[in-house]
């Protein structure tokens, strides 16, 4: 009895004089969909969160969720976040977008930052990477460098972002080889390691000698590794470990910038409801380094590609385009506009199969 | 839609793999049932086995030695569990869950420079001519020594249940711990036993995932196998023979929905990626419809003086 009384009061103490600092300190808080360890998005997530800690010192606290459900157990990690006292919150994945949305009108001296969604209001962000123009690449990579002329696509759920991702890398891939053909496989979920890896070697014994992956953990990368001859791009961070092969260039999320720009906004009191939507051009997405499995003039061409995209002189949705029932999309030398590209709900014409509901 | 690209020798040589760990975890999970003690832990003894395993295969480049590690892994993991609930008679559900936090948090600090590493290859049996039959040759005879010890093990612990000392003692801790307890059995000293078969088990299945199936070590890689084992268990009523059933159609299903996707079938994909839970659930409820019950003493507190 005595020994827990002493316990109690200790922690109060501390809770106290923890309460006692915190109204100098920033507080900045983080909901991630997977673990920090996944080597894919949640990693990128964590290391802006790493640097918006180095940047800001002893000025900032932040405190992180990671293995967050989409859906009701999300808003109840971001309540509990906010009652204890955040005053900057980034959810970061698309499934958080109406917990965030709900959480947010409950706490409106808290501001949220939502990665990927579209449903703002006074005190929540949303935020994105234009990853399509990453997939751009990988798509001309992909289309010149498959002998099956079969690529594999591990999808993981049907919504704009990853719909856009597979018809920017199918037109990029049909534009440099004709008979490319798009196996895509939904995996519904964003981490699991096992079922990715299961995806992708069903997308394998299929023929796929390539194989794209939406979903957040390496496992595709070791299951390619294991079959030999395919080839595959890091999704979100580097993947390193798997270059020169099976990883031949990837898409890396950098979202430092950006975390420390909003943290600093809401120091200075100058942070307001915006929506933030960067590419290759302003450094939000990178592109890996394309490495010596990929053919010198491929991998020219392929870096030609980025410039263009990053100087603004190409938009890897240019007409002529059309949709996957035939109609119109897009005329000769017209290019999408991000309204239509943040809803984007069909496929390009050429792609076998239907979306998901 | 092309039926053709789908090669089914490839096809059940896949779910065969794809079934394994959930056989593994859940096998124990039964023993431990069946000996009256509910471990809502399996998840984190898993992830436990993953790493152990994951980590001894790649220091020593024996993937045996690793399976060895990751039962040692797991069995010491539920050492604790059984402190608590057996020594300490804390509440099982909440020793359990607490298990399966502590096992992921854990592995996540042991795992840290394991990231990005290929573990070596386990080889597959070596079957002579076996190997050389068409279609069964492929499908039967080509895979590792882990995947046949996993049916051994079922053979195994529905032999013992059903046909040994061991087994009948086991069963009767279950049904009645006081009743064994007069009749002079140590029910602690059985539910630690069973308790530890069930952490060798869990780690063994979490194991096969990092150093097999996948291979590779990433945080949190079991993702929620652990939970469906469990579920497993009750939907076999706790006999061996449905739950080697259910894994089956779970990992076949599982495999098999990838497939028809990846081959462009016109079946609405969110009914196929809903199929593998709906399908297991209902064939097991309906072999259940007999009057298989619980361990009566399923979750009980034992103490002697009671």
């Amino acid at each position: 009895m005595k020994l827990s009384t002493l316990l109690a009061s200790a922690a109060l103490a501390i809770g106290l004089a923890g309460g006692a600092f915190a109204d100098d300190k920033t507080k900045v808080g983080f909901v991630f969909v997977g673990p920090v360890g996944d080597g894919g998005w949640t990693y990128e997530h964590n290391q802006g969160r790493l640097a918006v800690e180095k940047e800001f010192g002893d000025k900032v606290e932040t405190v992180f969720v990671e293995n967050v459900a989409e859906g009701p157990d999300s808003e109840r990690v971001m309540t509990q976040m906010a009652l204890d006292g955040a005053d900057l919150i980034f959810t970061t994945s698309f499934g958080y977008m109406d917990p965030t949305i709900n959480v947010a009108a409950k706490f409106p001296n808290v501001k949220f930052e939502h990665a990927t969604g579209y449903k703002r209001a006074d005190n929540v962000s949303t935020y994105s990477a234009r990853f399509y123009e990453g997939r751009a690449i990988q798509g001309h990579i992909a289309g010149k460098m498959t002998k099956s002329n079969i690529i594999g696509y591990i999808g993981s759920f049907p919504i704009p972002e990853v719909i856009r991702g597979i018809n920017s890398a199918y037109i990029h891939a049909k534009k440099v080889n004709p008979d490319v053909e798009f196996k895509i496989v939904w995996a519904y979920t964003w981490f699991d390691p096992a079922k990715e890896a299961d995806a992708a070697k069903v997308l394998i014994e299929q023929g796929a000698d390539v194989v794209l992956q939406h979903t957040d953990s390496t496992a595709p990368q070791a299951a390619a590794q294991e079959a030999g001859n395919v080839i595959t791009f890091g999704q979100a961070s580097d993947m390193a470990q798997y270059a020169p092969m099976p990883r031949v260039s990837s898409i890396i999320d950098n979202w430092a910038p950006y975390y420390i720009a909003r943290t600093k906004a809401v120091m200075d009191g100058t942070w307001t409801s915006t929506d933030t939507w960067d590419g290759i051009g302003a450094g939000m997405v990178g592109i890996g380094e394309i490495t010596d499995a990929v053919p010198a003039d491929v991998k020219a061409e392929a870096l030609a590609l980025k410039a263009s995209i990053a100087d603004g002189s190409y938009h890897p949705f240019t007409g002529p385009l059309k949709k996957q029932d035939g109609s119109d999309f897009l005329a000769d030398g017209e290019t999408a506009d991000d309204g239509t590209l943040a809803g984007m709900n069909f496929y390009v014409e050429g792609i076998t199969g239907d979306i998901p509901n | 839609m092309d039926l053709s690209a789908i090669n089914p020798v490839l096809f059940v040589a896949g779910f065969l793999v794809a079934a394994t760990p959930l056989i593994f975890a859940a096998l124990g999970e039964l023993v431990v049932e069946k000996s009256g003690v509910l471990n809502l832990g399996v998840e984190g003894m898993m992830i436990m086995g993953a790493i152990c395993g994951f980590a001894t295969a790649v220091e020593t480049g024996s993937p045996m030695l690793g399976f060895a590690a990751a039962a040692a892994g797991g069995a010491l993991l539920s050492l604790l569990f059984a402190f608590l609930t057996q020594i300490t008679l804390a509440n099982q559900v909440a020793s359990g869950l607490a298990l399966t936090l502590f096992g992921l948090g854990f592995s996540a600090l042991l795992g840290q420079s394991y990231v990005g590493i290929k573990p070596p290859r386990l080889a597959e049996v070596n079957f002579g001519p076996l190997h050389d039959i068409p279609v069964l040759g492929p499908v039967l005879f080509s895979h590792d020594i882990m995947l046949y010890l996993g049916i051994a093990m079922v053979i195994a612990v529905w032999v013992m249940l059903k046909f040994t000392r061991a087994g009948l003692i086991l069963r009767a801790v279950g049904e009645s711990h006081d009743a064994a307890h007069a009749l002079g059995y140590k029910v602690v000293r059985i539910r630690t036993l069973a308790i530890m078969f069930g952490g060798a088990c869990a780690g063994l299945g979490g194991a096969y995932i990092s150093l097999i199936r996948v291979p590779q070590w990433t945080e949190g890689m079991t993702a929620g196998v652990g939970w469906i084992a469990l579920a497993l268990v009750v939907f076999a009523s706790w006999k061996p023979w449905r739950l080697l059933l259910g894994a089956y159609l779970f990992g076949g299903i599982t495999q098999l929905q990838l497939n028809l996707q990846g081959a462009g079938v016109a079946i609405p994909v969110e009914y196929l990626a809903m199929s593998p839970y709906i399908i297991t659930i209902l064939v097991l409820v309906v072999l259940s419809a007999d009057k298989s019950s619980a361990p009566a003493s399923l979750g009980r507190t034992f103490h002697a003086s009671s």
